[in-house]
């Protein structure tokens, strides 16, 4: 391609990129997208090394339950979500030390907690007279462009704590993930720490289902992390590659949602991140579990 | 609805079933709790019902694209999961004791796109919004006649094929191994038993909702699971357990402003939940020494 020609190409999307950080909905929806981003895809690399895909999956049933539990009492609805999600993470985490329960438990309790969930939205759009109607797909799938000022400075101040917690315990946490008998003996809280991420994992939860909604957030949290893990077999490079990926299908979910407006984002976001997971596949694995654990010791 | 009861029952029922669409919820729920818990008590068994729920969630973009299309949603239920059900089958043979990190990471990234898939049908058919609702929670109004007659023309010969499999798939689930050194083709009956399943998941889908499944998949097997071990009064105390819920769901929908959703996850949860605490007392009490929990069979097997 000719020098010419490809400023010509580059010419006309820098100043449609620029039309689009007109919007502020769009600065709004990049800002708070790329911290919760950033969130989910440290939080989900552990959520995916720690096989605990469907723990993320359970606490977004209860972060829908939560939201409406709180919009049926007149709450903000990520009072409810958070106070839920990491409730509920806290209880998995403490019951799962000590006997770890069958899918069947865990299946037939949360489908009893997204049951209840549709019994506080039928309560909350029956008692109040002012509710919308978009209220529950908002909460299943987001509401990315949405987000108001406030929201965004609200979801960038969780999303540093969060971060700031994750990293905190992420060396101790990578160690009893990998091997949890030697963690124990070398003086690792294996069980406490467990329960801390699990908690995590529910405030994720919580923070990632208003971009994305409730019913994909895991979604947002396990295909970055399984495709960065499948690209390094080095567990920090992996844990930052995740956030990175995760990052990535925000953008660019954002980008195609604004050039087409047809396309929901949270489905923009979610196609982009299971087609990184997807092209992931073309690499040959080399990530084993051995290989973590080597790269993990030698560090 | 919230009809309101009158407390005369006699006249409650005669009113609930002058409603034509009532009759029909009740036949097709009748319906899908015989085929949802028959096949849920071999999934139960099989340690399958993560493979059930996913069916389950693939059949949302079937019914919304079938929605937006413009054609009967049982048919998008059906089509989605009995291919859902072919791809699983067509995977590599992986059962839960080897379930690794990846595996579940793929799971959870095919139904989170699934779902993503179904808002963009959804979103694509516009002023569907309570719709939607109703396709992932369920709802009692609205089921036709044909509906009632494509689920009966697919419970019967999924029925028909579960019985005739029924011997060597018993065998397959308990001990694979066993099985397949006395000559059972394992996995082409566990093939089979997965595009029951997704027939099964779709029928499901349609009272409950595509994310509510494990109330009639799942809760009435699990607690026949908790209560015996035989295999011919499990499946009959696992349809019992189906029916009731979806009769008193359905009920108590038509009588109250709570959808159905709701109420046949609450009945049904109450039920494994009053089993549990049987069964943890029934083995403080030593009186079933011999089998712990049949949901046990296959870790025993395995160790």
């Amino acid at each position: 391609m000719s020098i010419q020609s490809q400023a010509v190409a580059v010419a006309n999307p820098i100043s449609a990129l620029a039309d689009m950080l007109a919007h502020p909905f769009i600065v709004h929806a990049l800002v708070a997208g790329t911290a919760i981003a950033i969130v989910s895809g440290l939080v989900g690399y552990f959520v995916v090394l720690r096989g605990q895909v469907f723990a993320g999956d359970a606490l977004g049933h209860v972060a829908y339950t939560g939201a409406f539990a709180a919009l049926a009492v007149g709450l903000d609805l990520r009072i409810g979500m958070f106070a839920a999600t990491v409730g509920a993470g806290l209880v998995l985490g403490l019951l799962g030390g000590r006997s770890i329960a069958d899918d069947v438990t865990i299946g037939t309790v949360f489908s009893w907690v997204l049951g209840l969930g549709v019994f506080f939205l039928a309560y909350y759009t029956t008692h109040d007279s002012t509710s919308n109607g978009t209220a529950n797909v908002n909460v299943l799938f987001g509401s990315m462009f949405g987000i108001s000022t406030s929201a965004m400075w609200a979801a960038v101040a969780v999303a540093v704590v969060l971060v700031v917690a994750m990293l905190t315990i992420a060396r101790p946490l990578l160690f009893a993930s990998i091997d949890s008998a030697v963690a124990a003996a070398a003086g690792v809280p294996v069980r406490a720490l467990g329960a801390l991420f699990l908690a995590l994992v529910g405030a994720t939860a919580a923070e990632a289902s208003q971009i994305v909604g409730a019913l994909l957030l895991f979604g947002l949290m396990a295909a970055p992390a399984a495709a960065a893990r499948r690209l390094t077999p080095d567990p920090w490079r992996a844990l930052w590659l995740a956030a990175l990926l995760a990052t990535g299908s925000v953008w660019t979910g954002v980008v195609i949602s604004y050039a087409a407006p047809t396309l929901p984002v949270s489905f923009a976001i979610m196609t982009v991140a299971a087609a990184l997971y997807a092209g992931s596949f073309l690499r040959r694995a080399s990530t084993t579990a051995d290989n973590v654990a080597v790269r993990a010791g030698v560090m | 609805m919230g009809s309101g009861l009158s407390w005369d029952l006699t006249y409650d029922f005669q009113l609930m079933f002058s409603y034509p669409f009532m009759v029909n919820a009740f036949r097709a729920g009748t319906i899908v709790a015989v085929i949802a818990a028959t096949i849920g008590w071999f999934m139960v068994l099989r340690r399958q019902s993560f493979a059930g729920h996913t069916l389950a969630v693939v059949g949302f973009p079937g019914a919304a694209a079938a929605t937006w299309l413009g054609v009967a949603t049982g048919y998008g239920y059906f089509g989605f999961c009995v291919a859902g059900a072919l791809v699983i089958a067509a995977l590599p043979q992986h059962t839960a004791r080897t379930a690794s990190a990846e595996q579940s990471a793929v799971i959870g990234t095919v139904q989170a796109f699934a779902l993503a898939c179904g808002y963009l049908f959804v979103s694509l058919y516009k002023g569907f919004l309570s719709g939607m609702t109703n396709l992932l929670f369920g709802t009692i109004v609205g089921v036709t006649d044909t509906q009632v007659l494509v689920l009966l023309l697919s419970a019967v010969p999924c029925l028909a094929v579960l019985i005739a499999i029924g011997r060597p798939l018993l065998f397959a689930s308990v001990d694979p191994d066993l099985a397949r050194a006395r000559g059972v083709p394992v996995r082409a009956v566990g093939a089979l038993f997965l595009v029951l399943l997704g027939v099964a998941a779709a029928g499901t889908s349609q009272v409950t909702g595509s994310l509510l499944v494990f109330a009639l998949l799942v809760a009435p097997a699990a607690t026949a699971h908790k209560l015996t071990t035989r295999p011919s009064v499990g499946i009959a105390a696992s349809i019992a357990f189906a029916l009731l819920a979806t009769w008193i769901g359905e009920t108590l929908a038509f009588f109250t402003v709570y959808p159905i959703g709701f109420w046949v996850t609450t009945v049904s949860f109450a039920g494994y939940l009053a089993a549990s605490m049987w069964r943890v007392f029934a083995d403080r009490a030593g009186r079933s020494p011999a089998v712990s929990a049949p949901a046990a069979a296959p870790a025993e097997a395995r160790s």
